[in-house]
């Protein structure tokens, strides 16, 4: 595993037929950090991550993960970059069990020259059995074990969600974009998304991103908070000094009224 | 329409007075060529249902792969003249690069427009390919030397042609190699957890694009395949293609997003077919289309659903 690197975007603007989704927003990202963004529903904190992880090209602006030009990959190439992210809506293999999905997750570190790599041949089948115990360490870590040949379309929202983290980790990322990892879940489930998040971070070394709204669980677990409304920064800092920021402040009182 | 009749060898002439049972070496003999000629409709669904389900687009130039393949086996054999086996496998590759190419070239440019004018390409496609083969191939029937010209004794109760056993042979081993490769290699595996969610696909580092093209690629190959194959049974011109159209009704009969289903299908129809024209030549060449509208009645998802697990 590479050690993690700084995140840095630049500038960055999308537009979508006129709408600034994202407007001139510049932010680093400390290796070893627990970095949230917050902000009002349709704000631009999805496209931000769409952005980083090449769904979607900028406008204008540039990011950097380390060295590495981000701008230069193709989506399926974000992850040998390091970044593994997961979706707001939840993007699994929907008809393949659980320990299938993550087994998808250990495509990008399987041996990439031999075409025909048929698993039962003995070389392949060595290298399986590594991956499989990759895969078994993760599905212990986020408790899914009972899971382990259940179909995801079998399976409740929750565990669902752990599924698709586990996945994300299975890419053995240096740095995860988690969209909304807390959203439809009950407190009890967000005790234990708040206790991986400090584990994932602690223990495996792993540099968060993430989109939230529970703002409970970002003052519990996030380093620095960055704000947007409309596209546009309003203010990053310690997840007090944005609570107290008037702009944002009024940003959220302005949606509520 | 010719090219649809063809195929089933020489038929017992249906009795004059009344249909009366046919003899059970008749009946062995007509079950036979109906598989044979099954399985080669199955192998050109197998390309329908694998490009199907990784894009959602029904290539209805997939019989074209076919009639192509047929032609390419024919000018290698007959330029190299190295014999049928490297000519055969010369042809299915440069179709399985045809096959690639018109997805990565074309295909890959219309993903996102309606269905109505991707329907309409790929019909388009089927017709300029026809063009095309015509004009570098030419217009008349021809001819391709196989090695299976004999015929294969069953006990002394019936004689098969080898062409036929030849096919099904082929149908089983591709039908192996097929489900092998999605089952147990990574490419295998990546091309199905791509195909039920293309997003999530990419950010596993799944080179979705290209896998979709090298799908392209293998359905172009088993077509292919089964045109030669199917060349001493129907001979080789431009409209063997519109084979197509009975493996496009066999996969519709046995469920369009299942793979045993598809061919299933396609094995029941080429079995009915012969059995069909002896007993009722009022829809001699039409009974495909009959099995494809009386299933959809009754059943319009097809006999088999989705029993095709998917392993990821
Ligand atoms: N592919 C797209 N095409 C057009 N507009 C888009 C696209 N993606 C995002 N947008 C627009 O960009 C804006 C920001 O959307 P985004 O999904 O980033 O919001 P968000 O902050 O994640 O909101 P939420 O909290 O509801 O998830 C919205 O106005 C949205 O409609
Ligand atoms: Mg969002």
């Amino acid at each position: 595993m590479s050690v993690a690197k700084t995140l840095s975007v630049r500038n960055l603007s999308i537009e979508f037929g006129g709408v600034h989704a994202v407007e001139d927003i510049s932010f680093d990202v400390a290796p070893g950090e627990t970095f949230a963004i917050i902000g009002p529903n349709g704000a631009g904190k999805s496209t931000i991550f769409n952005l980083i992880s090449r769904l979607y090209t900028p406008t204008a602006g540039t990011m950097h993960y380390g060295e590495q030009d981000l701008l230069r990959l193709p989506a399926h190439k974000i992850v040998h970059a390091g970044i593994g992210r997961t979706f707001q809506n939840i993007e699994l293999f929907e008809h393949a069990t659980v320990l299938q999905n993550l087994m998808v997750g250990r495509h990008s570190h399987m041996r990439a020259n031999p075409f025909l790599n048929f698993a039962f041949l003995p070389g392949v089948r060595k290298s399986e059995i590594e991956h499989r115990r990759k895969v078994e360490d993760i599905i212990d870590f986020l408790e899914i074990a009972q899971y382990r040949e259940q179909k995801i379309s079998d399976l409740s929202y929750g565990a669902r969600k752990n599924v698709e983290l586990a996945r994300a980790l299975c890419t053995e990322p240096t740095l995860l974009l988690l969209d909304e990892p807390a959203s439809g879940l009950n407190n009890e489930e967000t005790d234990d998304v708040s206790f991986w998040l400090d584990d994932i971070k602690h223990d495996l070394g792993i540099t968060i991103v993430m989109v939230e709204h529970d703002m409970n669980l970002v003052g519990q677990v996030a380093d620095r908070v960055m704000a947007i409304n409309n596209g546009r920064l309003l203010a990053i800092g310690t997840p007090d000094e944005v609570r107290n920021d008037v702009e944002v402040q009024r940003a959220y009182l302005g949606v509520a009224a | 329409m010719r090219a649809m009749c063809r195929g089933h060898g020489p038929l017992p002439q249906p009795p004059t007075e009344e249909k009366v049972l046919l003899p059970l070496n008749d009946v062995i003999h007509l079950a036979i060529t109906g598989i044979a000629q099954g399985c080669a409709y199955g192998l050109i669904a197998l390309g329908f249902v694998l490009i199907y389900k990784a894009t959602e687009v029904v290539n209805f130039a997939h019989g074209e792969f076919m009639m192509l393949g047929a032609f390419a086996v024919l000018t290698f054999s007959e330029v190299l003249g190295w014999g049928f086996w490297p000519a055969f496998v010369l042809g299915c590759l440069s179709i399985a690069a045809v096959g690639y190419l018109v997805d990565a070239q074309i295909m890959r440019r219309i993903i996102g427009e309606s269905q109505a004018s991707i329907f309409i390409l790929t019909v388009a496609f089927g017709f300029i390919f026809r063009a095309l083969a015509g004009m570098m191939f030419g217009w008349n029937t021809r001819s391709l030397d196989t090695p299976f010209d004999g015929k294969i004794a069953i006990g002394n109760l019936v004689e098969i042609n080898s062409d036929r056993v030849a096919i099904i042979i082929a149908t089983v081993l591709l039908v192996g190699a097929i489900y092998l490769f999605f089952g147990r290699t990574r490419y295998g595996v990546a091309m199905q957890a791509a195909s039920q969610n293309q997003l999530a696909a990419f950010y596993m580092g799944i080179p979705v694009k290209r896998l979709v093209s090298l799908t392209w690629a293998i359905g172009a190959f088993i077509a292919a395949a089964a045109g030669a194959l199917l060349a001493p049974m129907t001979q080789i011109d431009t409209t063997i293609g519109l084979l197509g159209i009975k493996a496009l009704a066999g996969a519709i009969v046995g469920g369009f997003g299942s793979i045993p289903g598809a061919l299933l299908g396609c094995i029941l129809i080429g079995v009915i077919e012969p059995f069909a024209d002896y007993y009722l030549p009022g829809i001699k060449g039409v009974s495909a289309y009959v099995v494809m509208l009386v299933v959809l009645f009754v059943r319009p998802e097809g006999l088999i659903v989705q029993t095709y697990q998917k392993k990821v």
